[in-house]
């Protein structure tokens, strides 16, 4: 089984050193595309490999690109940022590959800025990935030394900037478009679309933004080809995918794997099953703004269409275990919490209304919920839906909350009838 | 004032943007790593450096969780309350550092050695509960070893 993003990662053991990853074929990316490709040939590889974002949304990543004004005649200077911010709670990917091979994820930001021709990039890092900021510092100084950023790198003409920026802990540093309000100095609000980024981002200027999962695959498709990369997935969705399993299971833990293990392998595999004396009852595929799955859905592929034909999202592909030990109706107020805390506050129906669902949920835990909650929780999870709120955080709230009602009802019913949680 | 060290980093990051008060979170940062936490009075001296009003950069100050507009210890503790670690039982750690501390969530030690402060997920989830004190992570924290770990601190 091959591991294209994690192969040259060890646990406990420092990363490549440029030198060391120049060993074993790194950089060559960037040597062939400078070479043989133009910007437009990298864009189009990148689209037939049908490489998805793996931040959350699945938007095929050459399609992104493609948006991305070109030509001498465009707004300059065009920008790449490696979303680096990973706050979903349950999310622990991206620190793996930022830790682990720095290189890597800076090869990929030059494939990625070569294609769209940006002048500038930055790594946006959170603030507690301490190591990373570290590793990833050290990384950009060799690169520099070694001639991959700067000017006219490797005689080419071409020429790329790259800063790191680590911010200051909000969870709506992640959303792209909040990211660039960050990036400027600003509070983390996002911004209207259109304008979209591609065309309109930071300071102004066509920009992409994109995980850092996906820039860490790029090298591995423009060495080994598209059909490659296609060839990795068991399923539709191309690539590995760095799966995620947290709660209360054996070994918990995250695997590169190919796209589209079932939920049950996950756990029953990688994460070494349910720990003993508890039983599985429902998970979040993908962080905690993702739908809960339940028994009946763990042979579904972990892949994009599959997941969302079960009627929740792939997510971060990291997945949190609800168990038969664990309240649900807590469970979903630690999330409601979380999203009612982060919310900025731009609009009123998450501002107001995320408070409102934690206030409810706390009393309900508290066992002192009335029979009418349930329905304004049902409420709130359409008000505070698709096309009613500015941004995607406060329906990504709602998900949890709203299949919670859906296969954990009678939880909730118990916890007014029995004026008690009944887990506590 | 700023001193000339801040006021040179300061500079060096403005330097890297098109407009100056784009450098407003990096300047605040820089006025923390040196004073541990941002007073109204540096608060008022970096908008003034900047050329933005005081409120201003408070708005940009206060929207993020780890500009402290209040004086904090000279180790800040951020205990992780998302949802693995709640799953996996981090309020154990939590009752216990606040019994041990004398503290609740927002408090300094008396002696100024600590702060408490619930953060959200680390991105540990698989090593939960975690916590950080300082720029150190821990994970797969156990009640037994928090005092080994505090004592490592002072
Ligand atoms: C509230 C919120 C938080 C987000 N946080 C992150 C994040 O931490 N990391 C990330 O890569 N994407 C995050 N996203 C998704 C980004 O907006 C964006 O879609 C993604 O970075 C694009 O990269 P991709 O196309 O490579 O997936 C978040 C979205 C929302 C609405
Ligand atoms: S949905 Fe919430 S987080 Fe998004 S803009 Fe509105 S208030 Fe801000
Ligand atoms: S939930 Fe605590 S580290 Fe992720």
């Amino acid at each position: 089984m091959e591991k294209p993003l994690t192969q040259h990662i060890t646990p406990d053991r420092k990363p490549l050193s440029l030198k060391e990853y120049e060993q074993v074929g790194g950089y060559r990316a960037v040597h062939k595309i400078l070479k043989e490709l133009t910007p437009e040939g990298v864009t189009n590889l990148v689209k037939d490999s049908n490489l998805r974002g793996r931040g959350g949304a699945g938007f095929n990543t050459g399609l992104k690109w493609s948006f991305v004004p070109m030509g001498p005649e465009v707004p300059r200077p065009k920008y790449l940022v490696a979303n680096a911010d990973e706050m979903e709670p349950g999310t622990f990917k991206d620190r793996i590959l930022l830790e682990g091979n720095p290189h890597q994820l800076i090869e990929g930001m030059i494939v990625a800025s070569y294609a769209i021709q940006a002048d500038i990039s930055y790594v946006f890092l959170r603030w507690a990935y301490k190591k990373a900021a570290q590793e990833i510092t050290k990384a950009i100084n060799e690169a520099y030394a070694a001639g991959y950023l700067g000017q006219n790198i490797l005689g080419s003409g071409y020429s790329l900037e790259m800063h790191l920026h680590t911010g200051v802990g909000r969870y709506m540093c992640g959303e792209e478009t909040a990211l660039l309000n960050a990036l400027e100095g600003k509070r983390a609000t996002p911004r209207a679309k259109p304008p979209f980024p591609q065309v309109s981002g930071l300071f102004g200027k066509p920009t992409i933004v994109n995980n850092v999962e996906t820039l860490c695959c790029l090298p591995h498709i423009v060495n080994n080809g598209a059909a490659w990369f296609k060839g990795l997935s068991r399923t539709g969705d191309a690539g590995t995918k760095i799966y995620g399993v947290s709660g209360k299971v054996n070994k918990p833990g995250a695997w590169e794997l190919p796209m589209g293990v079932t939920v049950r392998e996950l756990i029953e595999e990688y994460a070494g099953g349910m720990k003993n004396g508890y039983r599985f009852k429902g998970a979040l595929p993908g962080g905690a703004s993702t739908d809960f799955l339940v028994e009946e859905h763990l042979d579904t592929p972990m892949d994009y269409p599959s997941i969302a034909a079960v009627g929740s999202r792939m997510g971060t592909g990291t997945m949190i275990i609800l168990d038969d030990h664990t309240c649900p109706v807590g469970f979903v107020h630690n999330l409601q919490h979380f999203f009612a805390q982060e919310s900025c506050g731009f609009c009123t129906p998450c501002r107001e209304g995320l408070p409102w669902v934690e206030k409810i949920l706390l009393s309900l835990d508290r066992g002192e919920g009335k029979p009418e909650d349930i329905q304004l929780l049902n409420f709130h999870t359409k008000a505070l839906g698709p096309g009613n709120t500015f941004c995607a955080l406060a329906p990504g709230a709602m998900e949890p909350l709203q299949s919670a009602l859906k296969y954990f009802g009678e939880d909730f019913e118990r916890h007014i009838n029995e004026k008690q949680c009944p887990w506590k | 004032m700023l001193t000339a060290e801040e006021v040179s980093q300061i500079e060096h990051e403005i330097s890297l943007v098109p407009v100056r008060k784009a450098a407003g979170i990096e300047a605040l940062k820089i006025v923390q790593q040196h004073r541990g936490w941002v007073s109204d009075e540096s608060l008022k001296d970096t908008a003034a450096f900047l050329g933005v009003s005081a409120e201003e950069l408070d708005s940009v100050a206060t929207f993020y969780n780890l500009i402290f507009r209040q004086p904090v210890g000279r180790h800040v503790i951020l205990l992780c309350d998302s949802i693995s670690c709640w799953v996996m039982g981090y309020e154990k750690i939590r009752e216990h550092l606040m019994q041990k501390l004398g503290i609740k969530y927002g408090q300094t030690t008396p002696d100024g050695r600590f702060t408490l402060l619930p953060n959200v997920c680390l991105g540990t989830c698989d090593c939960a509960p975690a916590l950080m004190v300082g720029p150190d992570l821990y994970q797969n924290v156990t009640p037994e070893e928090l005092d080994e770990i505090l004592s490592r601190y002072n």
